[in-house]
């Protein structure tokens, strides 16, 4: 039994003694990963209630999904929602990006004073609950008729996202040398080219973090959208959320499988990313 | 007539230095317009309107309804039994995992981080649905439970506070395992193995020794979740099937269907204010723990 | 190559933070063409100086002037002035000659022209050949020069350094000190220069500018610093010494009841100090004229290479607790007669290398 015998993590505890602790770990972490991926076979079932594991295969409900508009089960726009959902996260990307990432320049450069009273302002949005944000959102934009807006879901989503793009930006020049902007600027270059050609290729990694994370905070948001999208802009979520809600919709499976796909892909985008610059 | 205060320049100076402060503080302006007037003043706007009654006047009505409604009642116990019941069970099931992970070769514990990240970018709407289609009655928990004669009818795990529960605690995970992993990650072996040098044994070791440093990952990760489940919406709006109903969905539900702002407004700054009450005790304790704690 | 050095007016520089009074009225001028370096320990004021006169720190007022142009309200980028950091600084998503190359790109200089002054800084440096290699790929001396290569490559007439070589080894350190002596002067640039090192500071330059809590403490040559210290901050400092306190009166110093003979006049009475250098001390066996004799015993003797250190306690009633300590250079004529550890002492300091500080010169 020597495996068992073995020493773990560099101390005097052996595996032996500590067997509980990894069969416990390997339980929860099964528990984590596992429920999201049961929606992949679902997707493929061809019953048209919730059965698993499915008894027939069948591609139908990704035709469902991919010929929405013409006749098909229950909501018909899937495709519309989904398109929408892209353009508003595309767009949050442009919004909150830039937003996020001036307001770190400007926070790391200016008096701690200033900095602790921006700061709480600036993730308030992260703070407050998020259905709070929505009907605060829904009241302002009843006002100035903004609601089913493109421009207010962007907005809105925006909201949502640069407190988290303020975050990743901070962190990324806090590891910076600013002393390179400084030399730049003792060279000749103006604060702006500065920063332009000598801080920001080295916060690539955040920025483009900061990017990917706009994008599926926005992809992924619900509650905001269910108040301020519906009719010709609704989300890809805010249909999801009321058809889970009223009825249950198979199609939803195939979606999920979808989203899973592209989540995971965005994530290992980031990681191969983040581990090349290394 | 006593020496002129002009230095040289110094009025130049102090304009040059003035200038300089509002360029950088021109960059953080679009930001702020944008959460001024997307976040501050519609809340602010909530705040007034929860003091404005149904006939238009300022009362506090909406207030003092809330506090006799029975209902309004069940539902402030729900939302904290659910939120204290969450933040639980994401600490006995977080807390090893996350010590498991601490404890292992960079590699390992980067592929395991991978396996936490996943479900955290996955959308919430795909995991809620997953454990819907998991625990229904003919889901695949119910059906292996029946098959394995564990139980003789499937029980009701969805539509009720279970289903919430689990549904929730499986969402919110990520958020206690992420601040807990950074700071135990920080924490010194050394610190372990002077306690084992001295004669301790290795349970003693760690509850003398790495857990008291871990607790303020612990608090930080345990906050996190708590003041999450007291806002959450949309898990329990599924998993709960409308029998159980959180603060979220009242307020929701108080727009969407009565159109009673007042009533919405006023439950959404109990909301808000329960949430700012427990961050500001946090950071209290954080700094007390900052100042008593580690050296 | 020569250029037309420019001459630096600092003048009434006054810096606050809060309560912190990093610089106070500091008024300074440097020549052109000269080496200077302020000198002082850390948070004396040095570095917030050279800041102020690189334009990254604004002064609460004063000037500041590059020859006859008044510079302290203009922008960095438009101070023409080359500069070198302690961390090197260099771009790491540029290779080297794109790093030595910016400067000149900044300027809109033709690529024939930016080609040829980046071939010409980097010989400069002896780092010829080296333009394609990655910044990751240089050792610490290496990038030091490519720092200095890409400040001088646009022959700029004001050079600013910020401590560049404390990041080396000993050894490097001092070949480099040589070095960048040797570049000064041969591309005829004012440098200022900024150093915690008092050796260095001794080694490099013209003169040297003391500064300790935001003031300026002695304006000097070397020589002039070494030996003749305004106060007992800069003869502590500086060098090695021991300071015994002594009693002024009608311009005779005294050491207890005997008297001790100085090299200068002393105008207030009161306590002061003498600074006793420990190469300074010699064995005397008689009383010469114009000499200071102290007698005591040889507590510690400490081999250090190229000389002896002999910590000596004296007389105790005449001076207490004090010990003196003096320095014999190894191989030197007193071979064998280099004294051991107990044997009694007579050690003699010339008038012309005793001079006195005031002993409260040093304001905390």
């Amino acid at each position: 039994m020597n495996f068992f015998n073995a020493h773990v993590s560099e101390t005097h505890i052996r595996l032996r003694d500590r067997l509980w602790l990894y069969i416990f770990s390997i339980i929860v972490l099964f528990l984590l990963i596992v429920p999201s991926l049961v929606v992949i076979p679902m997707s493929f079932s061809d019953s048209q209630y919730l059965e698993f594991p499915p008894k027939n295969w069948s591609l139908r409900w990704y035709e469902n999904y991919f010929s929405s508009g013409k006749v098909g089960m229950g909501f018909n726009d899937w495709l519309g929602a989904t398109w929408t959902s892209v353009k508003v996260a595309v767009l949050t990307i442009f919004v909150a990006t830039p937003l996020g990432t001036m307001a770190a320049y400007g926070l790391i450069n200016s008096s701690s004073k200033l900095r602790s009273v921006l700061f709480p302002v600036m993730i308030s949005p992260m703070i407050i609950p998020v259905i709070l944000v929505a009907i605060g959102l829904f009241y302002f934009y009843v006002k100035f008729r903004m609601v089913d807006s493109l421009l207010g879901l962007v907005l809105g989503h925006s909201l949502v996202a640069m407190p988290l793009v303020l975050i990743i930006v901070l962190a990324g020049l806090k590891n910076y040398d600013m002393n390179q902007e400084k030399v730049a600027r003792s060279l000749g270059a103006s604060r702006l080219r500065a920063f332009f050609e000598i801080t920001l290729p080295q916060i690539k990694f955040s920025i483009v973090s900061a990017c990917l994370i706009s994008f599926l905070t926005s992809f992924d948001e619900v509650i905001i959208s269910l108040f301020v999208a519906g009719g010709d802009n609704s989300t890809i979520t805010r249909a999801m959320f009321l058809a889970l809600r009223d009825q249950i919709d198979p199609t939803i499976a195939a979606i999920s499988t979808i989203l899973i796909i592209i989540s995971s892909g965005l994530l290992l985008l980031v990681q191969l990313f983040g581990t090349k610059k290394e | 007539m006593s020496l002129s205060s002009e230095h040289i320049n110094e009025a130049s100076l102090r304009r040059l230095n003035r200038q300089e402060r509002y360029k950088l503080f021109g960059l953080t302006l679009p930001y702020l317009v944008l959460v001024t007037a997307l976040i501050i003043i519609p809340i602010g706007w909530l705040f007034y309107m929860s003091f404005i009654g149904r006939d238009g006047t300022l009362s506090l009505e909406n207030y003092t309804r809330m506090l006799d409604s029975k209902a309004y009642m069940r539902i402030f116990i729900t939302t904290f039994k659910i939120s204290i019941l969450t933040t639980l069970i994401c600490a006995m099931l977080g807390y090893p995992l996350t010590y498991f992970m601490s404890q292992l070769p960079k590699k390992w514990a980067g592929l395991c981080m991978i396996g936490v990240l996943i479900p955290f970018w996955t959308s919430l709407l795909v995991r809620t649905y997953a454990w819907l289609v998991l625990l229904q009655k003919k889901g695949i928990v119910n059906t292996i439970l029946v098959d394995l004669e564990l139980i003789s009818a499937p029980i009701k795990f969805v539509h009720n506070t279970s289903g919430t529960l689990i549904g929730m605690a499986h969402i919110m995970l990520p958020f206690l395992i992420l601040p807990l992993y950074a700071n135990m990650r920080t924490i010194d072996k050394d610190c372990v193995r002077a306690a084992a040098s001295l004669g301790a044994t290795p349970a003693r070791a760690f509850w003398t020794v790495f857990f008291p440093l871990s607790i303020p990952g612990l608090l930080a990760g345990l906050l996190i979740v708590f003041v999450l489940c007291l806002g959450f919406y949309v898990t329990p709006a599924i998993l709960g099937g409308g029998r159980v109903i959180m603060a979220a969905m009242k307020i929701s539900s108080n727009i969407e269907l009565y159109f009673s702002w007042g009533a919405a407004s006023a439950l959404g700054v109990v909301l808000l204010v329960s949430t700012l009450i427990i961050l500001f005790l946090a950071s209290k304790l954080v700094s007390m723990d900052q100042i008593s704690g580690k050296s | 190559m020569t250029l037309n050095a420019l001459n630096i007016s600092i003048k009434d520089i006054t810096k606050k933070y809060d309560d912190f009074h990093a610089l106070k009225d500091i008024n300074l001028e440097v020549t052109s063409g000269e080496f200077l370096t302020l000198l002082g320990p850390s948070g004396s004021g040095k570095t917030t100086l050279l800041m102020v006169l690189a334009g990254f720190t604004s002064p609460d007022y004063g000037s500041v002037k590059f020859g006859d142009e008044e510079v302290v309200l203009k922008p960095p980028h438009l101070r023409d002035i080359g500069m070198v950091f302690q961390n090197y600084a260099l771009f790491p998503h540029m290779n080297v000659e794109q790093n030595v190359g910016y400067p000149q790109k900044l300027r809109g200089v033709s690529t024939q022209l930016l080609k040829d002054t980046v071939n010409e800084a980097l010989a400069t440096v002896k780092l010829d050949g080296l333009g394609h290699r990655n910044v990751d790929e240089l050792s610490g001396g290496q990038k030091q020069r490519v720092a200095l290569a890409r400040a001088i490559v646009f022959k700029p007439k004001i050079l600013l350094m910020d401590e560049p070589l404390s990041a080396l080894d000993k050894k490097l350190r001092e070949e480099m000190q040589i070095e960048l002596r040797h570049l000064h002067d041969s591309l005829n640039m004012t440098t200022v220069y900024v150093t915690h090192d008092q050796k260095e500071a001794l080694t490099m330059s013209d003169r040297i500018a003391v500064i300790n809590h935001g003031s300026l403490m002695q304006l000097g040559t070397p020589n002039e610093i070494y030996n003749s210290p305004n106060n007992a901050f800069i003869a502590d400092f500086i060098g090695e010494s021991s300071l015994i306190p002594v009693s002024v009166k009608d311009n005779k110093a005294y050491l207890k009841k005997s008297e001790i003979f100085v090299n200068h006049s002393v105008e207030k009475n009161g306590d002061h100090l003498l600074v006793v250098r420990p190469e300074k001390l010699f064995i005397s066996e008689e009383k010469e004229k114009n000499t200071n004799l102290f007698f005591g015993y040889v507590s510690e003797s400490i081999f250090q290479g190229e000389s002896q250190l002999l910590v000596l306690r004296l007389d105790p009633e005449v001076f207490g607790e004090q010990s003196l300590q003096m320095r014999i250079a190894n191989g030197s004529d007193l071979k064998g007669k280099i004294p051991t550890v107990g044997d009694k002492i007579s050690i003699g300091l010339r008038m012309s290398d005793s001079f006195i500080v005031e002993k409260s010169d040093v304001s905390q």
